[in-house]
């Protein structure tokens, strides 16, 4: 119906005037990180066990943050380094949830194979639903995992009887973790468990994204048909980071799970996936830092604004984000010092 | 069985119009104009509301509150797209989900501290709200209202983009906007005039469907997800795809309704997932 005497939306996007010479320089490939992957995890640790020490009445907001900064980083994996827009993250995440929820219930209350069982059910759930994702791309990806995400949530919301649908799934209690530190009241044993996986989890997330499995997937995220053409099982490699994040995912679905003892239809929300999203943009993906950053800031934000008005907290959440994209952070911060410098 | 039959065709069919008439604004802006728009379902929100406080607040008749209304949701659209919406037309994907995103928490939280965070009801004329006699069953007037309005707004813009110099501008805006605009077409009116077109039938949707989506706060993301599943399924820029994937769509979960409605919106977004599988760039692409 549209058709008519115009040009083809294709030659219309690529410009012209750019002929085929233009091509990205040899000095833009990615350097060989020079950094050994457990110092950043080290970091963390290290910040989360300070904060730990020295916020005792924010140890809920830290266990918030940790696992947060885990599901976003594992969002980064997918987005930031495969290049695959999605907006069903919270399906994987629910699952681990989910998983480690029953699993504490029904067969053993034990704190970390309820993780190893949040990580197999993230990991499941991403490679089932990845073997019919990977086949597409674009914005055909980005609403097929909306959809895997609303059917996975539909399905909890029937099985009643396993995941107790609108009332949410709790009256489970977690064996002390490692047989000795029981879960307090303050959360402190919960914070300092979060932070920890976070590290590790980190600690992995980086180890992947900079193996040659890792610099596959950013080279198909860059250029799908020239690494096609060098001989790399596209899907396969997709396939294996999306399971990958998907464990990543269950893992802070589990942590969740553990660390509330409760799991809601909330945690298979599009809501969810929507703000892992904006935390990602916010901080930067593709370079997991990014991932901390931003869950660490905007769930900050989140606690910060609904504690100054509790109604009106998207006010605020939503004007910060708005500002961020008018005025990008670099840039801003660039202003400041010119100003600072020009007055000194 | 055949009146269960007609009930889910003829609800399926009110709804998908609904969806569509929602839709239309985000296949220009998302499909043709690639700008993507989280906000799009804050502007049918906005429409709904402006009716509902229009005639209950204010007492105003029902045929002048919604002129009323969608002038407004347009003149906000425009403004929108005049001051800061259209410098991000070039800026990357995950700047305008950002921006747009934060928009609409922003209008969400403003609705909340305008209006409350209880459901909106539009008072209707007795005309609309009375049971019309088809023969063979009645429903409500405003039912028959919604359908007829889906099928004109699917005329009309047919009509403008086929056929009108509008039309030929907007396409020629969309397809090759510096050749366009060094020909002297006035491509910021147009695209400025798109939005606020799109932003107003997005508001009558909103208006037209209060009763099957409840205008409350959370309006802008709830739904936003069933108007971006009408866009991608329909084929990105395609308004005859965008009906299509509504009235489909609109059926199927209708039906679900009547017939499963412990299962939620799994049918919906299982046949939303099998259209996109069998067809990925959308039923009818551009």
């Amino acid at each position: 119906m549209n058709e008519g005497t115009t040009t083809s939306p294709a030659s219309a996007t690529q410009p012209l005037a750019q002929p085929a010479t233009a091509r990205p320089s040899p000095a833009d490939a990615v350097a060989p990180r020079v950094a050994p992957p457990w110092r950043s995890a080290l970091v963390v640790l290290a910040i989360g066990a300070a904060a730990w020490w020295a916020l005792p009445e924010q140890l809920g907001l830290l266990t918030r943050i940790a696992i947060a900064a885990l599901f976003v980083l594992s969002l980064d994996l997918v987005v930031g380094i495969a290049g695959l827009p999605t907006l069903g993250h919270a399906a994987l995440f629910g699952a681990g949830a989910y998983a480690a929820a029953i699993f504490a219930l029904r067969v053993h209350a034990d704190p970390l194979l309820g993780l190893a069982v949040g990580v197999g059910a993230g990991a499941l759930l991403a490679v089932l639903s990845g073997l019919f994702l990977v086949r597409y791309q674009g914005f055909t990806f980005l609403m097929l995992t909306v959809a895997v995400a609303q059917i996975v949530a539909s399905l909890a919301q029937k099985a009643r009887d396993w995941t107790g649908a609108d009332d949410g799934l709790t009256g489970f209690t977690m064996q002390p973790l490692l047989g000795r530190f029981a879960f307090d009241l303050e959360g402190r044993t919960a914070a300092l468990y979060a932070v920890a996986a976070l590290a590790v989890g980190l600690y992995v997330a980086r180890r992947i994204a900079d193996s040659p499995f890792g610099l596959a997937v950013r080279g198909i995220h860059e250029n799908r048909a020239r690494m096609a053409a060098l001989g790399t099982p596209v899907r396969r490699r997709l396939i294996a980071m999306y399971t990958l994040a998907g464990a990543l995912a269950g893992a802070a679905g589990a942590l969740s799970a553990q660390t509330n003892a409760i799991v809601g239809l909330d945690s298979l929300s599009f809501a969810l996936s929507a703000e892992a999203l904006v935390m990602l943009i916010l901080g930067g993906a593709g370079r997991l830092y990014g991932a901390l950053v931003g869950a660490a800031v905007f769930t900050l934000l989140h606690h910060t604004a609904a504690s100054i008005n509790p109604y009106h907290w998207l006010f605020v959440v939503g004007g910060v984000l708005m500002a961020v994209v008018i005025v990008p952070p670099d840039r801003a911060w660039a202003w400041l010092r010119r100003r600072l410098g020009g007055r000194t | 069985m055949l009146t269960l039959l007609s009930n889910v065709l003829i609800d399926g069919m009110a709804y998908g119009m609904v969806l569509f008439i929602i839709a239309v604004g985000l296949t220009v802006t998302l499909g043709l104009m690639r700008f993507v728009n989280l906000a799009h379902g804050a502007f049918a929100m906005i429409g709904g509301y402006a009716a509902a406080l229009l005639t209950r607040e204010a007492q105003w008749s029902f045929w002048l509150a919604l002129p009323v209304a969608l002038v407004a949701t347009a003149a906000l659209g425009a403004l929108l797209e005049a001051v800061v919406l259209r410098h991000l037309y070039r800026r990357s994907e995950l700047e305008q989900v950002l921006f747009t995103i934060g928009l609409a928490f922003f209008l969400i939280a403003a609705t909340n501290a305008l209006a409350g965070p209880q459901v909106q009801l539009i008072v209707l004329p007795p005309l609309l709200a009375q049971p019309v006699d088809l023969g063979f069953r009645t429903l409500p007037a405003q039912r028959l209202l919604v359908i007829a309005a889906g099928l004109v707004v699917a005329a009309a813009a047919a009509w403008i983009v086929a056929r009108t110099r509008f039309g030929i501008w907007l396409r020629a805006a969309v397809d090759h906007p510096d050749t366009a605009a060094t020909l002297g077409i006035p491509i910021r009116t147009v695209q400025c005039a798109s939005f606020a077109v799109g932003a107003a039938l997005a508001g009558l949707g909103g208006v037209l469907g209060a009763e099957l989506m409840p205008l409350e706060p959370y309006y802008a993301l709830k739904y936003l997800v069933l108007v971006l599943v009408v866009v991608a399924v329909g084929g990105m820029g395609s308004l005859v795809g965008s009906l299509a994937a509504a009235l489909a769509l609109g059926t199927v979960e209708t039906a679900s309704k009547y017939l499963a409605s412990d299962w939620g919106s799994l049918f919906f977004f299982l046949a939303m997932a099998l259209l996109l599988a069998w067809r990925p760039n959308g039923l009818l692409r551009r």
